[in-house]
């Protein structure tokens, strides 16, 4: 009954090791050449005429994102603003209000919406928001605005899946107990439940940033793309995600490595954003 | 009598909770050996040890030795994959596998490599015969096993282990939610087995332990407390408490 | 004044069903309106026949060609590297600083956007391994990128898998990997194939990572080092180029209908599961 010293049990788990270890190599990858195409041109031209530089003229040596940070930053609270109520008002009705038929059919539909394409996002943006846009309230219709109704829309699964969960797992005897002081419904919900599960429906949000954020394809095709700070939410801008995209394709030497830094901006961003949803939250895990 | 296993001080710790408190005893090859004695008493624990199954388990800390045909099986070169081949193990539930009746029985000498499938098939009904399950479920050895009854599952559970082709068959409370039927079936099954195996049963029936069991060791608090032929032990025994623990009044 | 908190109550009700009803409306009007203007350009020749003329004329038989090839290619890597990252971390290792490592990663990888996908895929796979704008690049790009869904979700279904089937497993001589194998995949398959089934839908409606990867060529893909065209990234030339909105509401008719259909497939295995363990 002595074990053999090399078996096949061994091998499988150098393996599965390895396996597991591919994620973090991936991380490292990524990271590694991210940063090391982006990071020469911050020290060529400096930190701060990157990030706090106003002009984008990569042919002519200017590389200012500062406009695309605001703008990303825009979108993305423009995003919030119409996504997170709609997506938490799904949430609520779903874990507090439908049947388990009607739970049955909403949650699958509601995340089916995460399945449409970007691309068909921007799409349809351009060919009914945009003009609605336009039209009502002038400028060109391509603007914060749209850009904003159609990140809300497209971040609405992440925060309705998030914070559905983080209510249903607020304890049933929470509600029994304000139901038994005589309180209404809402006012149990709203002053029991979302209480309770507040630090999850945090992190619902600020998952949805990171998604909005780092959206494109449907960014590129409503924001419009001008390189300045807009001052109404009727202007157009240019977000980090777009500058990339834009120009990828295209730019070679100096022009290419800025758009690295412009992904190193972003990466930075996005880390932090994750950093908080996942971690930084001290999500209650109530089981 | 030949001994079969040699448990020799033997002490089982789940972090600071002392479970087994240093036990010794001998168990004797081709007997039915019951090992009673109320909830937390250590027979369950001591029963994972001698199958290794305590393995899986988190910060336990053995101490001691327990010995299979003269082997120490504690020790660290120890395989417990191989052993488990020699130490079958009915546990207190049914757990059929989500396959079929045959899969189910067929699962152990599939493991040993036997992929001959007249060997299997003769395997397979064998076992089946063993545990008094064979009349009951000949026709249907293809439909899930978790449509047969409570009892039925259970008797399953036995002809698997019997189809690992054991020396030791350990039964953890293996009746404890079956009805008296089915009880009388694994009981009949039991004393058949004998024959060709050790049997260490564990149960907190004192009249179960009484009707088919050799010998009997009384665990109480960690402790072995008595240990002897079961006749003697039930009509004579020598400590306080274990008479009145058979006379229902503890456990 | 103070309000009558039955009439809030009720009033809450109404607003909270009706925003439900309404986000799900966005998903109908979306779907309608693709069906509507697309349905009348899509028939089996369009299915069958290449583009011509930029996509102009003729059909996107090889944009659904190279689509099927990125998905089932990525997937083909991704599912043994998710898969065996999921088993180690449930199986072979107890929480530790380890696991604790990997899950940052995989969380990491997962938060990542895919245009950073994208400017990785360029810089590493097309540039610096030389492989140039192909098949291969993009398929190793959205590899990575759907690893942490497999991941996630085969992980959520291995845990489902009741411990007392192992325990037996083992308790009839099964080694770890054996039981692994032949107990908790079969049980857990399931919920492995709902996680697959949505990195499907991931990379076939994924734009910014496959375009500076696969690049956009509209010839068929003969080898792994040529470049192709997914319909993600054809229906976003035509739009937004402009070449040809016929052909445009037609791709997205065939691109959403394929991700719609290949998610439903994902919820209702996913529905079978939770119904048989609960």
């Amino acid at each position: 009954m002595i074990k053999k010293s090399f078996t096949k049990e061994n091998f499988v788990k150098w393996v599965l090791t390895a396996f597991a270890l591919s994620s973090l190599l991936f991380l490292f990858l990524i990271f590694a050449f991210i940063l090391f195409e982006g990071l020469p041109l911050f020290l060529k031209i400096g930190l701060s005429k990157i990030i706090a530089g106003f002009k984008w003229a990569p042919t002519k040596g200017s590389f200012g994102i500062f406009p695309m940070i605001v703008s990303s930053f825009l979108v993305t609270f423009g995003a919030l603003i119409i996504g997170a109520p709609m997506g938490l008002s799904c949430a609520i009705y779903l874990s507090e209000y439908s049947g388990k038929r009607m739970k049955m059919f909403l949650k699958p539909a509601l995340e089916l919406l995460a399945g449409i394409p970007s691309v068909v996002y921007g799409f349809l943006g351009v060919i009914y928001i945009v003009p609605l846009v336009r039209n009502y309230l002038g400028g060109s219709g391509f603007s914060l605005l749209s850009t904003s109704i159609i990140l809300g829309v497209m971040i609405l699964p992440t925060i309705i899946s998030i914070s559905f969960d983080a209510l249903t797992s607020v304890p049933r005897t929470y509600r029994e107990g304000s139901f038994a002081m005589g309180a209404t419904k809402w006012q149990t919900i709203y002053r029991v439940v979302i209480p309770s599960a507040k630090s999850g429906i945090l992190a619902s949000f600020i998952l949805g940033m990171g998604r909005a954020i780092g959206e494109t394809m449907a960014v590129i095709m409503i924001a419009g793309n001008a390189l300045r700070i807009p001052v109404s939410i009727l202007d157009p801008l240019r977000t980090l995600t777009g500058n990339i995209a834009l120009e990828l394709a295209y730019a070679t030497g100096d022009h290419r490595l800025g758009l690295f830094s412009t992904g190193v901006v972003l990466l930075v961003i996005i880390m932090i954003l994750n950093y908080i949803a996942n971690f930084g939250i001290k999500r209650k895990v109530i089981k | 009598m030949d001994i079969k296993i040699k448990i020799e001080k033997l002490k089982v710790a789940f972090g600071k909770n002392e479970i087994l408190k240093g036990i010794s005893a001998d168990v004797f090859k081709n007997q039915i050996t019951g090992f009673m004695g109320p909830a937390g008493s250590g027979k369950s624990t001591l029963i994972s040890v001698i199958n290794r199954m305590i393995d899986f388990e988190d910060h336990v800390a053995i101490a001691g030795k327990v010995y299979i045909d003269g082997e120490d099986i504690l020790g660290e070169e120890i395989d417990d994959v191989q052993l488990r081949r020699r130490v079958g193990t009915v546990f207190a539930v049914p757990i059929p596998l989500p396959r079929s009746i045959f899969e189910n029985v067929a699962y152990g000498p599939r493991l040993q490599g036997i992929s001959d499938r007249i060997k299997i098939r003769e395997i397979v009904r064998d076992s089946l015969k063993k545990a008094f399950l064979w009349d009951e479920v000949k026709d249907r050895m293809n439909t899930s096993a978790l449509k047969l009854s409570g009892g039925q599952q259970q008797r399953l559970c036995l002809a698997r282990t019997l189809a690992l082709v054991p020396e030791i068959i350990l039964l953890d409370e293996p009746c404890s939610g079956l009805d008296p039927i089915s009880t009388a079936k694994i009981e009949e099954a039991l004393d058949e087995l004998k024959k060709d195996y050790t049997i260490i049963l564990v149960s907190n029936n004192t009249k179960q332990i009484a009707r088919i069991t050799d010998f009997v060791s009384f665990f109480y608090m960690g402790d072995l407390i008595e240990y002897g032929p079961t006749e003697r032990v039930f009509t004579n025994p020598s400590i306080k408490q274990t008479e009145d623990y058979i006379q229902g009044k503890f456990g | 004044m103070r309000i009558n908190p039955r009439i809030v109550d009720a009033a809450a009700k109404v607003g909270l069903s009706g925003q439900a009803f309404f986000t799900v409306g966005i998903l109908i009007v979306i779907v309608a309106i693709i069906c509507v203007k697309g349905l009348p350009y899509v028939n089996m020749e369009f299915i069958v026949s290449s583009p011509e003329d930029m996509g102009r004329h003729g059909g996107i038989f090889s944009a659904i060609i190279g689509t099927g090839l990125l998905a089932f290619l990525s997937i083909l890597f991704a599912t043994p590297l998710g898969v065996g990252t999921a088993i180690f971390l449930t199986e072979y290792t107890k929480e530790s600083a380890f696991t604790k490592m990997i899950r940052f990663g995989v969380e990491s990888l997962a938060g990542i956007p895919s245009i950073l996908y994208g400017l990785f895929g360029f810089i590493f796979f097309v540039i610096k391994l030389g492989m140039g704008w192909s098949l291969l690049a993009g398929v190793l790009t959205m590899t990575i990128m759907i690893l942490p869904t497999i991941i996630r979700t085969s992980e959520e279904a291995i845990k489902s898998v009741p411990r007392n089937l192992r325990i037996v497993s083992y308790s009839l001589s099964a080694t770890k990997w054996e039981t692994v194998t032949k107990v908790v995949l079969p049980a857990a398959a399931p919920g492995i194939l709902t996680g697959i089934m949505l990195s499907v839908g991931r990379a076939v409606g994924e734009t910014a990572a496959v375009i500076f990867t696969m690049g956009s060529s509209l010839r068929l893909p003969t080898s792994l080092m040529d470049s192709g065209r997914t319909m993600a990234v054809h229906f976003y030339i035509l739009a937004r180029e402009g070449i040809s909105m016929e052909k445009a509401y037609a791709t997205a008719l065939v691109l959403v209908f394929s991700i719609l259909f290949i998610n439903v497939i994902a919820y209702y295995i996913m529905n079978k599961v939770t119904s048989r363990y609960s």
